[in-house]
């Protein structure tokens, strides 16, 4: 098994894929009874610091529906200069450069070690990043004063070229012009009426030059500018300029009467500024940053009224339908969206307020184009100020870790199709003789666009084997999958990586232990949470628990080894052992459950689920748990309420959030000062200890988690106790003993009840 | 000769001195010697005692005569007197005129005093056989005037003439008329050359010899002159009249000679005189307006109606009718100076004709508002509507209640009632005002409007004296005074919240026009100034205005000038199509904490769009901004608009181009004068209810519409101004001087004005700039002191003689400190039930103000031609009216005017040649729509002054005099060719250069050497050391100063192609574009006159 292990996270590290089935069954029937789908996580563009970029073009194949490109799968006919491609067979020439290859000279891109491979294009003229900030000023002071020079210092993060503008908002919006010297000049908008890109346009005098509308780039920067340069401005040139305008940047001077929410209008601001880059830098990378302090109340997308007395809608609300501005609300931002990503832009929220902020409605936004969203309580926290700088750290290249206007291709063998993603991207129908008939997440098409992405980000891709009964494939046969991702890299080069894999047919009949080794149940986990996730969009949350469990039932009782009606006699190999485990944790997260969190929350949390690659999706899934104590190095335990022991200090990762809670003993010799006695210093160091791991994790983790430190008792202490397996509850309490764990008061089943639940159903034959 | 003849008249100038104090001298005690009258009399001093002596037998024979002397004191009773002159004239000849005198003196209050004066009224006309007809004179003397060149008709005249008496010593005259050139007569004469010869015959001619020529006119004019003129002066004319004639005459008329010599020249003050001496005798009728009526002799045909005349006119047929023997109206403001110019005018007394609005006079408040603020058309009113209806006179008041006065008068005192605020009546809601009686020991007080008996507030409560007055009458404005100001509670705010100072909000086009023609630069640079002069309240020392600055062209950009800031910052508004204000703090800042922000930006606007390539403008939205900005900051104010073209961007109102000229005389015309949409009138609406105010600034090189343009200042109450193809060389002085006016003056804003009457009339009508949302309130979002409103009266029911009718004009309004304010202006008018007083007690300019307003706003409806028409025939049923009822036993072939009235035809003329109502073929559509709104609200001073220019001879009179020279008649034959002279008629100022005009005037007013190097069309006269330069420029000064617009100068030379421009103002000739002659609309009026008679 270990071969597999390693198998896997070799695969992982080289091409970013990881299947949940890395041998396939052969046949469609089968691969339907295999419960889980043949999926994959693919990170598209996964640091890959060993791997320079070819600065060539990619050779594809001649036939028109096929296009994939050359491979070390191919079969290559070095003497006639020819060779096969794997997908649809088609024998293609050569290319004239390719004059000289033979066995021992062989292009990078035939190599085995090079099933993913990037290409440079040199074509076209580099088109800068552009970065766009909408800014919200119906703020308190100091949290405006705190964004303002995030704003500030993150134009010194910025590269010199890259063209940056300012929208504000509140009660009205104002566009920027940045060219000018003096009078600072900008244009405004009432915050209640919905423009029209065309509308938008003329009014910000941005009437393009006849322009058909391809996405041509030569010769266009030169005149361009001309048109834009008004509110797009390279930094290098405004630098001083915008500092100055962030500056002076004032609140919304609109009054707001006792009682009544500021008027915000964040749906026309964002409106604006898809208008003003569509018009502007249609299929360039761009990045629309919307920094809100708060819900949008007025005009299109407005998400509550002003009236203070009307909270915002809960989930509450939303069951029983009384959520009135809702339904229209998150059709315009999808509109937004929709034409954001039509561009080839994406849209960044930063929503800091103590209260919702609409995200519910607004999530398609960053949803749809990759964009990133971030949920704080302040500008004037150091979650957001260090998530918000942390968008701009590079990579050991120097470039930003960020890519924009991806389109994303999979090509498939025969045998296969592909049914659908579930990532931050869409659709963009393409049909071809590799899409499926059944859609899994984002279907019906062999291509998506992600306009924005980062080497993180990671798409659920989902297959479906086609391949009949009937019709046995030769032993040894392997499904090749490939995929073409067309980006523009933050250096503005537009760039082409390509990955081609391969795995082994099996016959389920024959060999299933192989196909039962080769799964990959983490990767299933976060593949199968996903596509619980995704549902979450259109059906009902008990729906959905219910689809899940169904299906890790029928999991359990194809891959199980039980004797029927014998829920003892339940065993799971290895392979899948952690399963249901992560499908208990699934259970209770917030990706599914509403419970105890607003929509906003949940949306953030799905928002991030749904772009994290599989180590960061399984925090999510299962928090991690570490122990602290003076008995040895800190421990990972088990996720339980019986980890919970008054000598231990945990850290519990849930992504979200890092929680570092004392256990009630070491609380009270905290609060006794042993720590700064000097014959207590390895207290002091226990202490410190989970700080500094905390730390690390801070470091490392986008978006920054929220940061908790409590103890026995503190209020705080309920993130932690929420996740915990509540192994001891308020019911069970006195059989557990007292000194064993910290009971949860919870009527929420245990991990234990669940298992004996679980392998009642699977043994039983009444499924 | 002359001399001899002069020597008559003479006495009776004489007299009018002894007159005056008659009159007045319970309250110009002095006059007599004050009057400036005397030195001017003096040439005529000798007669005057002759006069005096004549006085006796005048006296003893006016109470004979009229027996009803007593009566006659007041005016009403003037119902005889009234009619007196004409119908006397008719019925007794001799006595008539006798009694007219007395009776002149009669009327006025003081009785005894006027006795003697009317005395030596008698005389007068003792020394002139005819005198004692002297209704018969005038008539004579109308027929004289007309036929002045008839001289030689005298004998028929005096045929005619049924007074054979008068005749006589008419024919006496007359000959000397003949004579003309021999004879001593020198008014007489002169006229008769200048006509003859001048005038070519005309269709009226063989009308007009008969009836004038009735040698009646000659013998008249004679006796006019000089009888005439005597009675003049002592009766109605006292005050004015006379005076005028008195002076009229020495000027030029003691120049008989020169008249002999120069006949062309002279006449008019002749006839000025000789007019005068019409007026004088039936002034003589009444003592105390001017004299009623005058007679001019028809010129019409219609004299073969008249058997008596018939005679004597035939053998004149061909002569026509002479202009300088119509009624002049430079003699007439000439006399109307000389005669009560020099005396405060003391509003005491109910119903007393102010002097004309050409006069300097000062007013002392004593109950009754001032000329300035009110002036009616008549200040005796019908005490019927039937009446009225006969009549057909105008019943209204031209209202200006913020005007400004000269710095020797007071403003409005301000009486704060406190939290009580102003007392008013329960029922009518008038305010305390002096005619409100107190009863009940001042307990209570009965409303004078609507009579009901109010209680006293115990806080207001004061003691009565035996009179029945307030013991604190004079300590409290409010029982004292005509016009007085009350604090507004906070009930009179808007909202219930007092009001916040107002905002100014200069919105400037910066489209390529405006940048081209260096009007933006132009303006920012002058802005920066003016801004240290915004309006204040009384000793503030900084004004509470606010500024806000907009440019615009297809956008809109405003601009934040937060004391606060660095620089100012613009914030674009692209979507006109629903215009809204971008910012809210930063926008309206007090000038001096902002002056560092406010320098920059206007330093900065001209550079901004220096590059401009925008030529398409919006306009709607531009207003619509400011008054959502004023709206946001909850404040009233006033928005200043430069704007250059017609809005053709898209947007909300958005025009085109629609002038067509083809229109013009067609059913359709009225569309031009029509704004093209709705959309303005709604907006306007929207202004006025938050108190914004408009002033346009126009400078367009084209079409722009001003008709539709126009509309929301109108009805704001705001103003328009228009220059055409500006040029910054050329026109910069004018508009910067304007835009300093404009934005210095001040304003009242978020006004109310309502006019309450006494029972018995209500004020029907409203012209004006302002809105109305129902029919009693005038909206007015700003009204500033040149802002007139025009009130039309109607009966609804009886008044009566005793109580008189009073008009309370009550304007509730925000001043430019933000206080809110009542002022309240009262007028008490009389009652009558004879028709005389009417006529006797009228005002021409202000009915001409009234009237040209009506015929202004009826474009807007009908036809110019049927509002042309109308016109016409109204003025013919005012005078036939008269005429019938008045003075019924002249002959009808006689032309009879009432002495108030007679200017009427001439004036009203000037308003049908107007170029709104008669536009010649260079005016503009434009133009026209923007004089129309003009007019609209015009004071009477500026109506007077527009429709009839000041023509002013600069080198007639000697250099070192530093007076105003007299003006002369506007007509071409005024002119001399050897002369310079300035004309102006409150928009235009022209500079007309005589093509001999000596070199050294040349050299010392133009600094060329020669007429040929003048360039025609200058604007700017060199600046000159030497007197005549000094003094030319000192007076294009003076008169630009009286003006409320700055008049552009314009030099004409004679025989140019601008001299066609310039012939558009002489408005006693036939008009290019068709208007009738002076001399020929008469005849005409006569005509309709005649046949609304038969």
């Amino acid at each position: 098994m270990a071969t597999y292990l390693e198998f896997i996270q070799q695969n992982e590290e080289r091409d970013g894929v990881r299947f949940s089935w890395n041998v396939w069954p052969s046949s469609r029937l089968e691969a339907t009874r295999m419960v889980v789908p043949l999926a994959c996580l693919l990170t598209p563009l996964k640091e890959r610091p060993d791997l320079p970029p070819v600065q060539y073009e990619p050779v594809l194949c001649s036939r028109p529906t096929c296009k994939a490109v050359l491979n070390p799968l191919c079969q290559v006919d070095y003497r006639a200069k020819l060779w096969a491609c794997n997908f649809c067979f088609q024998r293609n020439q050569f290319p004239p450069a390719y004059a000289g290859i033979s066995e021992v000279n062989q292009p990078a891109e035939l190599m085995p070690q090079f099933s993913t491979i990037e290409y440079v294009i040199q074509r076209g003229a580099p088109s800068p990043l552009i970065f766009l900030y909408v800014v919200d000023t119906c703020l308190e002071e100091d949290d405006l004063q705190a964004l303002k020079e995030s704003l500030q210092m993150s134009l010194s993060l910025l590269p010199p070229d890259a063209l940056v503008g300012l929208i504000t908002f509140g009660r009205m919006v104002q566009v920027h012009e940045l060219s000018c010297e003096g009078i600072s000049k900008s244009y405004v908008f009432r915050g209640t009426k919905d423009l029209t890109a065309k509308q938008i346009q003329d009014m910000l005098g941005l009437t393009k030059p006849a322009m058909p509308m391809q996405p041509v780039r030569p010769a266009q920067p030169q005149e361009r500018p001309s048109v834009s340069s008004r509110f797009l401005q390279p930094i290098h040139k405004i630098d001083m300029n915008l500092t100055d305008l962030l500056g002076e940047l004032q609140r919304d001077p609109w009054p707001v009467p006792q009682g009544k929410r500021p008027l915000r209008s964040t749906g026309v601001a964002l409106s604006i500024a898809v208008g003003l880059l569509e018009g502007t830098f249609p299929n360039t990378g761009a990045r629309i940053m919307l920094f809100t302090g708060g819900p949008p109340t007025q005009g299109p997308g407005m998400v509550v009224g002003d009236e203070l007395k009307v909270p915002i809608r809960s989930w509450h609300d939303i069951e029983k339908d009384n959520a009135r501005f809702m339904k229209k609300a998150t059709k315009h931002y999808e509109m937004l969206a929709n034409r954001t990503a039509a561009n080839g832009h994406c849209i960044d929220i930063y929503a800091c307020a103590l209260d919702q902020t609409g995200l519910l409605e607004m999530k398609c936004c960053p949803n749809l184009t990759g964009g990133y969203m971030v949920m704080g309580d302040s500008f004037n926290t150091s979650l957001f100020k260090q998530t918000f700088q942390r968008i701009f750290s590079k990579d050991f290249n120097g470039n930003f870790r960020m890519a924009f206007g991806a389109t994303l291709e999979v090509k498939t063998s025969r045998e296969l199709k592909v049914a659908g993603a579930i990532g931050p991207c869409v659709s963009l129908n393409v049909k071809g003789p590799c899409v499926s008939e059944n859609e899994l997440g984002v279907g019906g098409t062999s291509q998506w666009k992600i306009c924005g992405l980062d080497p993180t980000t990671t798409l659920g891709i989902y297959f479906e084997v086609v391949n009949q009964h009937n019709a046995p494939i030769p032993q040894g046969g392997r499904g090749a999958i490939q995929v073409v991702t067309h980006y523009q890299h933050s250096s503005t080069q537009r760039r082409i990586r390509v990955t081609t894999v391969a795995r082994n047919w099996a016959d389920v009949q024959s060999q299933l232990k192989h196909i039962e080794a080769a799964f990959d149940q983490e990767a299933a986990a976060v593949l199968m949470a996903r596509l619980g996730v995704f549902r979450t969009e259109s059906e009902e949350g008990p729906d959905v628990l219910r689809w899940l469990d169904r299906q890790l039932i029928r999991l359990c009782q194809k891959f199980g080894q039980y004797n029927k009606e014998d829920p003892m006699s339940f065993r799971l190999s290895d392979s899948f052992s952690l399963y249901p485990q992560f499908m208990f944790h699934l259970r209770r997260s917030p990706f599914l459950q509403v419970f105890n969190n607003s929509p906003d929350e949940s949306s953030y949390y799905r928002h991030h689920f749904a772009r994290q690659d599989l180590t960061q999706s399984l925090i999510m899934i299962q928090p991690i748990l570490y122990s602290y104590s003076f008995h040895g190095p800190p421990e990972p335990v088990l996720l339980d309420s019986s980890s919970i022991l008054a000598d231990r200090i945990l850290l519990m990762d849930t992504f979200f959030q890092i929680v570092i809670y004392l256990g009630e003993t070491i609380a009270q010799w905290r609060k006794a000062g042993y720590q700064d006695m000097p014959e207590y210093e390895n207290f002091k160091h226990l202490l410190q200890a989970p700080l500094d791991d905390a730390q690390e994790i801070l470091q490392a983790r986008f978006p920054m988690p929220r940061y908790i430190h409590t103890e026995h008792g503190g209020s705080q202490a309920r993130f932690l106790l929420s996740k915990v397996n509540p192994s001891q509850t308020h019911n069970n309490l006195y059989a557990w003993g007292q000194e064993t764990g910290a009971p949860i008061l919870t009527d929420d089943v245990s991990l234990q009840v669940f298992m004996d639940h679980l392998k009642k159903l699977a043994v039983s034959s009444a499924c | 000769m002359n001399v001899n003849q002069s020597a008559p008249p003479l006495p009776p100038f004489g007299q009018p001195q002894p007159i005056y104090p008659g009159y007045h001298q319970s309250s110009y005690g002095g006059q007599p010697g004050s009057t400036a009258a005397p030195t001017p009399y003096g040439a005529y001093n000798g007669p005057v005692p002759g006069y005096q002596q004549t006085p006796p037998p005048g006296v003893s024979r006016a109470p004979a005569s009229s027996g009803a002397p007593p009566a006659s004191t007041a005016q009403g009773p003037c119902g005889q007197t009234a009619y007196g002159q004409f119908g006397q004239g008719d019925v007794q000849n001799g006595p008539s005129s006798g009694v007219q005198m007395q009776r002149l003196p009669g009327s006025q209050p003081f009785a005894s005093a006027p006795l003697a004066p009317v005395v030596s009224q008698p005389a007068v006309l003792q020394p002139y056989g005819p005198p004692p007809t002297s209704a018969q004179v005038t008539a004579q003397l109308a027929g004289m005037q007309i036929s002045g060149a008839v001289a030689p008709a005298p004998p028929a005249s005096g045929l005619g003439y049924g007074p054979p008496t008068s005749l006589a010593s008419a024919s006496g005259s007359f000959p000397n008329s003949g004579l003309y050139g021999s004879y001593p007569q020198g008014q007489a004469p002169p006229l008769g050359q200048g006509h003859p010869g001048a005038q070519p015959p005309q269709r009226s001619v063989p009308p007009q010899a008969s009836s004038f020529t009735p040698p009646a006119s000659g013998g008249p004019r004679m006796p006019s002159m000089t009888g005439p003129l005597l009675p003049g002066q002592s009766f109605g004319g006292p005050p004015v009249s006379q005076p005028n004639h008195v002076s009229s005459p020495p000027p030029q008329a003691l120049p008989p000679g020169t008249q002999m010599t120069g006949p062309p020249g002279p006449p008019p003050p002749m006839h000025s005189s000789q007019q005068p001496g019409y007026q004088l005798q039936q002034n003589g009728s009444f003592g105390p307006a001017r004299g009623p009526q005058s007679n001019y002799g028809s010129p019409y045909p219609g004299a073969a109606t008249f058997g008596s005349q018939p005679g004597p006119p035939q053998p004149l047929p061909p002569k026509r009718l002479d202009p300088d023997a119509i009624p002049s109206p430079i003699q007439v403001i000439e006399d109307d100076r000389n005669n009560r110019g020099s005396e405060p005018f003391v509003t005491g007394v109910r119903g007393q004709v102010p002097p004309l609005v050409t006069t300097n006079f000062l007013v002392k408040d004593q109950g009754n508002a001032s000329p300035r603020y009110i002036r009616c058309t008549s200040y005796n009113i019908p005490c019927t509507s039937d009446m009225a209806k006969q009549a057909q006179v105008p019943l209204a008041a031209v209202i200006k209640p913020l005007a400004r006065l000269p710095p020797e008068e007071a403003s409005p005192y301000v009486v704060d009632h406190g939290e009580s605020g102003p007392l008013r009546c329960n029922r009518c809601k008038a305010y305390m005002c002096p005619f409100m009686q107190f009863v009940e020991g001042g307990r209570r007080f009965q409303c004078c409007f609507c009579s009901c008996i109010n209680d006293v507030p115990p806080q207001y409560f004061q003691h009565l004296d035996h009179t029945g007055k307030r013991v604190d009458a004079y300590d409290r404005p409010e029982l004292s005074l005509g016009s007085y100001e009350f604090l507004a509670t906070v009930d009179y705010c808007k909202n219930n919240k007092f009001p916040i100072p107002p905002a100014f909000i200069f919105m400037i086009d910066v489209s390529y026009n405006a940048v081209r023609s260096g009007l933006v630069r132009l303006l920012c640079e002058e802005l920066k100034s003016l801004l240290d002069f915004l309006p204040r309240e009384g000793g503030a020392e900084e004004s509470a205005i606010r500024v806000g600055f907009v440019t615009y062209n297809k956008v809109l950009h405003f601009y934040n000038v937060k004391s606060s800031l660095a620089q100012p910052q613009m914030m674009v508004v692209s979507d006109v199509g629903d215009m809204f204000v971008p910012l809210l703090d930063g926008f309206l800042v007090n000038v001096i904490e902002s002056r560092a922000v406010i320098t920059s930006l206007l330093d900065q606007i001209p550079e901004m769009f220096a590059d401009t390539r925008e030529t398409e403008t919006v306009f709607a939205p531009v207003i619509q901004a400011g008054m959502e900005a004023l709206k946001a900051a909850e404040c009233a104010g006033k928005l200043f608009l430069f704007h250059t073209s017609l809005p053709i961007a898209e947007a909300p109102g958005k025009l085109k181009n629609r002038d067509d000229r083809k229109l013009i005389n067609t059913d359709k015309e009225k569309t031009l004068f029509q704004p093209q949409s709705g959309a303005y009138q709604t907006l306007a609406k929207e202004c006025v209810a938050q108190g914004c105010c408009v002033d346009l600034f126009l400078f367009p090189n084209q079409y722009v519409d001003v008709a539709t343009l126009s509309v929301v200042p109108q009805l704001t109450g705001g103003s328009v101004y228009k220059y055409a193809c500006f040029q910054v060389e050329n026109d910069q002085e004018r508009f910067l001087s304007d835009l300093r006016r404009d934005v210095q003056k001040v304003v009242g804003f978020d006004a109310v004005m309502r006019v309450r009457t006494s029972t018995g009339i209500r004020a029907v009508d409203f012209f004006g700039a302002f809105y109305m949302s129902n029919t009693t309130d005038v909206e007015l979002a700003g009204l500033d002191g040149d802002k007139t409103v025009t009130v039309e009266f109607k009966h609804d029911d009886r008044l009566n003689e005793e109580n008189g009718a009073l008009l309370q004009c009550a304007l509730l309004y925000t001043s430019c400190a933000g206080q809110r304010r009542l002022r309240i202006h009262n007028l008490a008018l009389n009652c009558c039930t004879q028709l005389a007083d009417l006529y006797r007690n009228c005002e021409t300019d202000t009915l001409i103000n009234y009237m040209a307003k009506f015929a202004y706003r009826g474009v807007l409806s009908s036809p110019v031609k049927t509002v042309r028409d109308t016109l016409i025939t109204q003025c013919a049923q005012i005078l036939a009216c008269y005429r019938k009822n008045c003075a019924s036993p002249s002959s009808a072939g006689q032309l009879i005017l009432p002495e108030c009235m007679k200017l009427l035809p001439v004036y009203l003329n000037c308003v049908l040649k107007s170029e709104v109502l008669q536009p010649g073929a260079e005016v503009t559509t434009d133009d026209r729509a923007y004089v129309r709104q003009l007019v609209t609200s015009m004071d009477v001073a500026e109506t007077n002054v527009f429709f009839y220019p000041r023509l002013l001879p600069l080198t007639k009179s000697p250099i070192e005099n530093t007076t105003e020279p007299p003006a002369v008649r506007a007509s071409e034959e005024r002119l001399s060719n050897g002369d310079i002279y300035l004309l102006e008629n409150g928009l235009n100022l022209f500079l007309w250069v005589g093509a001999s005009v000596q070199q050294g005037v040349v050299q010392s007013l133009f600094g060329v050497s020669s007429f040929s190097q003048i360039t025609s069309g200058l604007s700017v006269l060199p600046v000159l050391d030497n007197l005549l330069s000094k003094k030319v420029r000192g007076l294009i000064d003076s008169l630009r100063a009286q003006r409320s617009r700055y008049m552009k100068l314009i030099v004409v030379k004679q025989e140019d192609k601008l001299e066609m421009l310039f012939k558009h103002f002489l408005v006693e000739d036939k008009s290019l574009s068709g208007g009738a002659s002076y001399v020929d609309f008469l005849c005409h009026m006569h005509k309709e006159i005649r046949q609304l008679l038969s």
